[in-house]
């Protein structure tokens, strides 16, 4: 089962603007892209310019990136009141 | 009063002093409470039962847990210890498997018939802060006073660290928890982990599983679903090499043949993830200032001991003990810091801190690798030589296993983690 097929299953209500903002001049000097490996949702990528871009769409609000970062770049908040994943089961 | 976060915590506070009659406003920023929530899990009663013995007989609880199964796995091979007790199968049970989406909606409704308030859908970006006392909160565009807010807004207690109450976190403190809850017909979960009905199995998995990383698995039985997970620890993820996504580690451990034939026929049908403290004692915040207490996770009171983990039991008591403190301090009408003392002194006494203090030696253990990757994997290689039989003369059990095990296991390292084990 792929990735995107699991956040499929879950319920979200995604807002215009996004809950997650980096730090690009932080992430261009980062050589480990912890993001990457420790996102469970798999959000974060490098798009062609290279840069570090993360869909905060399917964000399971876990925070794990904000501290995975340890170069302090993810600026992490809940998102905004009535957005974001809503747990069914939890 | 108000409480920021609709969770255990938060939930239980609201509780005892609605309770009490006092006026108390619960935000909750989810839509309901507990849907931003995420357990592995299982929640144990006993410990709970003194602080708040009258909720729990409708309560929406999975499974009363009969059977504790702990597996080592290697990378083509696993050993299970599986233990039943009478004494779990006895009312009241000690704990149950639970999903916090059910369970928590269903307590806001029961602080609800109490008289407290409990507002979803509102979450709380500030503090309002006069002359260094937390005066109220900013929700949006709207601020709300209070006599005295609880931080009950979970893991990152960002009110907390607004507060200045806490340090900044660090990726050794922490640990992911992500998981699937995969449906089966209750028939079919009593038939293959050999339950009674409403019994319920917990599995708790260590070895090739987190590839070398701190952490473990680990399966509850659910009513008619199964929360099949995994927990891996930040600081060793983000050392591991070679790098490799988390979230892939679940679906290598589902292509097991011990997992696959558990879940066979069942569908998924949520996915979540949430951190877990792994800190202990040692990033525990100051828990209350002028006009604030912290609870719960907030309050970092959540302990990993290795083959139990514990976070709701102390989540629901540290909010009754909070209740408590602000009872008094309601009848002194003083919020100050000096009086909001009493709420550590009330932990102190609990079971809550001295756990975390047995166990404030758990940490450099759980760092230890080894105790994920060689000794689950020798456990399973002794058994599958005992067990392999094919066209050479057998040897020696004793014999050539001793010397084995000698190999292994009596050298300094081992007993350098003996005594590092020693201490919890």
């Amino acid at each position: 089962m792929k990735i995107t097929e699991k956040l499929a299953l879950d319920a979200f209500k995604n807002d215009k603007e996004t809950h997650i903002l980096l730090d690009q001049k932080i992430c261009q000097t980062c050589k480990e892209r912890f993001c990457i490996y420790a996102c469970p949702a798999n959000l974060y990528s490098l798009n062609e310019k290279g840069e570090m871009v993360v869909e905060f769409a399917g964000c399971l609000e876990c925070g794990t990136c904000m501290i995975a970062c340890i170069y302090g770049s993810v600026k992490w908040k809940y998102p905004r009141s009535e957005y974001g994943v809503q747990y069914r089961f939890g | 009063m108000i409480i920021v976060g609709g969770g255990l915590a938060g939930l239980s506070c609201a509780y005892e002093l609605a309770d009490s009659g006092m006026t108390v406003l619960v935000l909750e920023r989810g839509d309901f409470s507990g849907s931003k929530n995420v357990t592995g899990g299982r929640i144990y009663l006993r410990p709970i039962l003194p602080y708040l013995p009258d909720i729990w007989k409708e309560a929406p609880l999975e499974r009363h847990v009969t059977k504790e199964v702990f597996t080592a796995m290697g990378k083509t091979n696993s050993t299970t210890f599986e233990f039943y007790s009478d004494r779990f199968n006895q009312e009241p049970y000690p704990s149950y498997t639970i999903l916090r989406a059910k369970f928590d909606r269903w307590f806001a409704d029961l602080v609800t018939e109490k008289g407290g308030f409990v507002i979803p859908q509102k979450t709380v970006d500030d503090l309002i802060i006069e002359d260094g006392k937390v005066i109220g909160v900013k929700s949006g565009d709207e601020e709300i006073g209070a006599d005295c807010v609880v931080a009950a807004d979970g893991i990152f207690s960002f009110l907390a660290e607004k507060a200045g109450l806490r340090k900044p976190y660090q990726p050794q403190h922490f640990a992911l928890g992500f998981k699937e809850v995969i449906q089966l017909d209750s028939k079919t979960i009593e038939d293959r982990f050999r339950l009674g009905e409403k019994e319920g199995a917990a599995q708790l998995f260590v070895g090739s599983l987190t590839k070398e990383m701190m952490g473990g698995g680990f399966l509850y039985t659910n009513k008619d679903n199964l929360s099949l997970g995994l927990v891996i620890g930040l600081h060793s993820l983000n050392r591991r090499e070679p790098r490799e996504e988390v979230y892939k580690l679940l679906d290598q451990f589902k292509e097991r043949p011990e997992i696959k034939n558990l879940i066979r026929g069942g569908s998924v049908v949520e996915y979540s993830a949430h951190l877990i403290t792994e800190g202990g004692i040692h990033i525990m915040p100051k828990l209350y200032t002028d006009g604030m207490l912290v609870v719960g996770d907030a309050a970092g009171l959540g302990l990993n001991m290795l083959v139990t983990v514990r976070g709701m039991e102390y989540a629901m008591v540290s909010g009754v003990l909070a209740a408590r403190t602000i009872k008094k301090a309601r009848e002194r009408n003083d919020f100050s810091v000096s009086s909001l003392a009493e709420y550590e002194k009330l932990l102190n006494e609990s079971f809550i801190l001295k756990e975390m203090n047995t166990f404030k030696n758990t940490l450099p253990l759980l760092e230890n690798e080894r105790l994920f990757t060689k000794y689950p994997q020798v456990i399973c290689d002794l058994f599958e030589k005992v067990m392999w039989v094919d066209e050479n003369p057998k040897e020696g059990i004793y014999k050539t296993k001793m010397a084995e095990l000698k190999k292994e296991f009596f050298n300094l390292q081992t007993f350098k983690d003996w005594l590092q084990f020693r201490k919890i």
